[in-house]
């Protein structure tokens, strides 16, 4: 029988996991949300961030510190790569744009795997062994970080996209991209904005979890398929959703986890994700699919 | 020669001809001062998913190839100089099978290497078509050499062995330091080892007087082990036996540290990190005292120090994978000298009567029993210091363990 | 299209192949072209479903290890004859198609939805077969050596090479068939518009299901015949990722919803790694990369892929490439 400080310090360790899970999915939910399709490269592009993140740290800059320069960064190259490849090779179709971002997650893993092989590396901060002590549980201090950074994160999103002119943009794009044509708003610079926003989420979530986990060519992987449960249990294109959809995807994960095993903890995630498209794929909070 | 769908007979034919053509060859070369190389074929996953293991096999392969031909090469064929065939098995059985294929039509006497048990599973049975040696380094799973193919010969010990040997060398230790253990969490992988391990150590650890608390399975990759470190946490084990890949090894031992988990030892079982100097240099802490029961060369002989040095000249790290493969081809050429001849017959009869020892393994000399070589044993290891010693077999430690974990 | 018109281009081709083992008794090239067989099966096999139906699957392995798994398992656990092992499988294969598809096509699953639902049983069947010790677990299946006709294993690799060209040959004669049947008409329907076929009476749900079937059916006979080929076979070789993509990758470069397409586009892939490999040599990587590239290019540039671009060049291919998608 376990103990109920286990059980919450299990609780505790879900919540913090699925920020970052949040963090991850909330750039492929606004992906998906404005511009109607699912970005397959989004796994590659973290893995390609904590590569980044990686080689910051080796030339002495903190990844707390790296993620300022980061952030912007791969917002920029999300802008490029939406603008310039992703949205003229595709043509406006939808299943055009699906295989056009699983080539571009092929490209980049496997351009990661020829530059830095595929070894499994880690960096050691002065602060990674800290931890908070609440009594029954220590939590280890960069996860905290994590937890409080990704939340922060995605509500500065939420307010950003309901009150500046470039998130009202964003939004009357996703609701009626042919309207908000007729209004005058850039549609493709909306798009790109939209995907660099994505790309910048990942950048950040990245250097949130480098001092607490690895980095491989195919680390993103771990994470995108989680992703992808989150935005649909949280409904597609919902920002709120991807949060609150995160938090409880982590918490299911640690305690299905602790009580019939790890391995099928991620299974449990799977089966969720299937239930969850077959019987309702607008999600829990998503109005529109 | 007529071709077809019933080739079988003819390329049989084909076969025996051309390597009887090449042992004629051998013959005159015999008479001159410089003999013709001697293709060896190194197959390795050189790229995908197994390139950093696949680039340490090869390492040693090319290290050895070296040492032979410097020495001057293979004697009984006239001073004959080893030459790598290079093959990439591309980190998959598919790859593996190609490369054989290649190999086998660019005339290689041999081949060495596979690592990964599919490769070698895939690959090996590819060899034995042409009745072409193989020589496996690694590939752990029995099944390897319990097909009955003739060609086929492990150097390094199998499953069975090494988990068996970690098990006698855990009551040896424990009895040593005055049974402090009695109580033991497994955390294994749910793949191919840890998976086997664990149903292993359960059936068997009952009967040596530990009582398995619980165990715990991860996938690989895992994002996250701290529920991992909370039900260990919550057990309180004596002692903790983990068997994971390198990721996943390193987020539990730095949750545990983070955790301020502590149990009076960690004694893994061929565990991905816990003999891996990346990990030691990383993170010296969190790989303090922890053992492993892995593949190790012989740290007492003086070829193996010399190789590690020039090993890590390079900047590299020295795996056992480069140990082994460097002792794969030395096997190889001792084999070639012995049988004077390239003909894979006698190659492959000089291997299976092989009792070679000036390999670098903690081994003994070499003797085939149904293609394994029944000398190959694993060893324990232990983070101590800055190093990681052997601290058994007493025959080839140069550490006494530290047991329990001082706290 | 008269009937000699549509099949004797196949026909020829096939003769073509099957001469192959008369003209080259290098393994080198015979075991190559066994492997980009299997990679054109599993090829057909999405062919059918994504290039004729437009539904995009991102999880075809799930059909791939279910066929070796079953192909595998019947042989060593039932000891059942390989043969009739293969077949069942084959069999089997389909039926899972069968019961994902119900699922998907039943909840109105399209695009986006029906790529990441399929990958997700994949992903499902991957860690249960990992898990479970029915399936033998991450061990794996190793199916004992064995070299008799009779057992479906060959001592001759160009043994191996014409039963795998007679597999992808039914594949093309079955596709071509396809094209010319009813279904094959109200799959293109679907494809092009799915509210206006089923307004026209087409039963969408009954022309997807039937799609799928078969579509899986292919794949899982890429899978067995994997499995007759190595004898062996684990949850990361049948369900892994990488035979999801390259499922997907032959017959969209060789060119989507066409006959030849899986074909040309599997032999282009294995002619570029093996490129790659010569002119990068051993850099981890590369030619996937490369692939992914040439993923990105042909969607950008040549939508009808490899046989889309010949047919724009000239005419005179046009009876091969068939129905090009637009």
């Amino acid at each position: 029988m376990l103990a109920p400080d286990i059980l919450l310090a299990a609780v505790l360790n879900g919540l913090m996991t699925g920020a970052v899970y949040a963090l991850v999915a909330v750039g492929l939910t606004l992906v998906y949300g404005v511009l109607h399709i699912i970005n397959f490269a989004h796994g590659a592009i973290l893995s390609a961030a904590m590569f980044a993140a990686y080689f910051a740290s080796l030339a002495g800059v903190d990844p707390y510190i790296a993620l300022i320069g980061l952030a912007p960064l791969f917002f920029a190259a999300g802008y490029a790569a939406q603008r310039l490849i992703i949205s003229p090779a595709s043509h406006g179709d939808d299943q055009n744009v699906l295989l056009v971002t699983l080539g571009l997650s092929i490209v980049i893993e496997n351009v990661l795997l020829t530059a830095f092989h595929s070894d499994t590396r880690s960096i050691d901060v002065p602060y990674g062994f800290a931890s908070v002590d609440l009594g029954f549980a220590f939590l280890p201090l960069p996860r905290v970080v994590a937890f409080a950074v990704a939340c922060v994160v995605s509500a500065a999103l939420w307010i950003g996209l309901h009150h500046t002119d470039t998130g009202k943009a964003i939004r009357a794009v996703a609701k009626e991209r042919y309207g908000a044509t007729l209004v005058g708003i850039d549609v493709a610079h909306v798009y790109a904005v939209t995907f660099g926003i994505g790309a910048a989420c990942l950048a950040i979530a990245a250097c949130l979890l480098l001092p607490s986990y690895y980095v491989n060519p195919r680390v993103g992987e771990a994470y995108v398929l989680v992703a992808f449960t989150v935005v649909v249990f949280g409904g597609m294109g919902s920002v709120p959703g991807a949060l609150i959809g995160g938090l409880m995807i982590g918490v299911i994960e640690s305690l299905t986890g602790l009580f019939f095993g790890e391995s099928l903890g991620q299974l449990g995630i799977f089966v969720l994700f299937i239930v969850m498209l077959l019987l309702r794929p607008t999600g829990l909070f998503g109005a529109r699919a | 020669m007529t071709h077809g769908l019933d080739s079988k007979w003819t390329r049989r034919r084909f076969l025996a001809a051309s390597s009887g053509g090449a042992a004629m060859l051998a013959a005159p070369s015999y008479l001159r001062a410089q003999a013709a190389p001697i293709k060896v074929g190194i197959l390795q996953p050189l790229t995908g998913a197994l390139a950093f293991d696949g680039q340490q096999g090869l390492m040693g392969s090319e290290a050895a190839i070296k040492v032979i031909n410097d020495a001057g090469g293979i004697k009984s064929l006239g001073g004959a100089k080893l030459e790598m065939a290079q093959g990439d098995a591309r980190s998959t059985p598919d790859g593996g099978n190609a490369e054989v294929e290649r190999l086998n039509s660019d005339g290689v006497v041999a081949i060495v290497g596979g690592f990964a048990s599919p490769i070698c599973l895939a690959a090996t049975q590819a060899a034995s078509r042409y009745d072409l040696p193989y020589i496996v380094d690694v590939g752990v799973t029995d099944a390897i050499v319990q097909r009955g193919l003739k060609n086929t010969f492990r150097f390094a010990p199998g499953f069975g062995v090494v988990s068996r040997t970690a098990l006698d060398n855990l009551v040896k230790l424990n009895d040593a330091a005055g049974k402090p253990a009695k109580t033991v969490v497994l955390v294994h992988e749910d793949g191919l080892f840890g998976s086997g391990l664990a149903k292993l150590l359960q059936a068997e650890l009952p009967n040596r007087g530990f009582d398995i608390l619980d165990t715990i399975a991860h996938p690989t990759p895992a994002r996250d082990m701290s529920n991992v470190a909370l039900q260990i946490k919550a057990k309180n084990p004596d002692l903790l036996i983990p068997s994971s890949y390198y990721g996943e090894f390193v987020l539990l031992a730095r949750t545990m540290q983070q955790q301020r988990i502590k149990p009076k030892g960690i004694y893994s079982i061929l565990n991905g990190a816990a003999s891996n100097f990346r990990f030691l240099k990383e993170f010296p802490e969190a790989a303090q005292y922890v053992m492993d029961c892995n593949h190790w060369w012989d740290p007492r002989k003086e070829a193996a120090q010399a190789l590690r040095k020039e090993v890590e000249a390079q900047g590299k790290f020295f795996t056992y994978n480069t140990a082994l493969n460097y002792s794969c081809v030395l096997l190889l050429a001792d084999a070639l000298e012995r049988a004077a001849s390239t003909d894979r017959a006698k190659i492959t009869e000089a291997l299976a009567s092989s009792t070679f020892a000036g390999h670098i393994m903690p081994y003994g000399p070499t003797r085939f029993g149904d293609g394994q070589n029944q000398g190959a044993a694993p060893v324990n290891l232990q983070v101590q210091g800055n190093d990681i010693k052997v601290i058994f077999p007493d025959a080839f430690a140069d550490a006494k363990p530290v047991f329990p974990v001082p706290a | 299209m008269s009937a000699p018109r549509a099949f004797a281009p196949i026909l020829m081709i096939l003769a073509l192949g099957a001469a192959l083992p008369f003209v080259t008794s290098s393994n080198i090239i015979l075991n190559g072209m066994v492997t980009t067989l299997i990679v054109a099966l599993a090829g057909y096999g999405w062919n059918l479903l994504g290039g004729y139906g437009g539904q995009f699957s991102f999880g075809h392995a799930a059909f791939f290890g279910t066929g070796a798994y079953a192909c595998a398992l019947l042989q060593q656990r039932c000891g059942v004859n390989a043969w009739v092992a293969f077949a069942s499988a084959i069999t089997i294969g389909g039926g899972v198609g069968f019961i994902i598809g119900y699922l998907s096509f039943r909840s109105g699953l399209r695009g986006s939805y029906f790529a990441l639902v399929t990958l997700a049983f994949a992903e499902v069947f991957r860690i249960v077969v990992n898990a479970s010790s029915f399936f033998n677990g991450a061990a794996g299946v190793l199916l004992e050596l064995d070299a008799r006709p009779g057992n479906f294993q060959f001592a001759s690799r160009a043994a191996y090479y014409e039963v795998a060209l007679g597999l992808v040959g039914v594949a093309l004669l079955s596709t071509r068939a396809l094209e010319r049947s009813r279904l094959g008409a109200y799959l293109v329907a679907v494809r092009e518009n799915e509210n206006a076929a089923k307004a026209l009476g087409v039963d969408t749900l009954k022309t997807k299901l039937q799609a799928i079937s078969l579509s899986a059916a292919f794949t899982a006979a890429a899978g067995a015949f994997y499995v007759q080929y190595f004898l062996f076979i684990n949850p990361e070789l049948g369900f892994g990722a990488s035979i999801s993509i390259e499922a997907l990758l032959a017959p969209i470069i060789g060119g989507l919803g066409t006959a030849f397409g899986p074909l040309v586009g599997a032999v282009a892939l294995h002619e570029l790694g093996e490129l790659t490999q010569w002119l990068l040599g051993s850099l981890p990587g590369a030619d996937m990369a490369l692939f992914g590239v040439f993923l990105v290019l042909i969607i950008a540039f040549a939508r009808g892929g490899i046989l889309g671009l010949l047919s724009r060049l000239g005419r005179g291919v046009h009876g091969m490439a068939g129905e090009v998608m637009p």
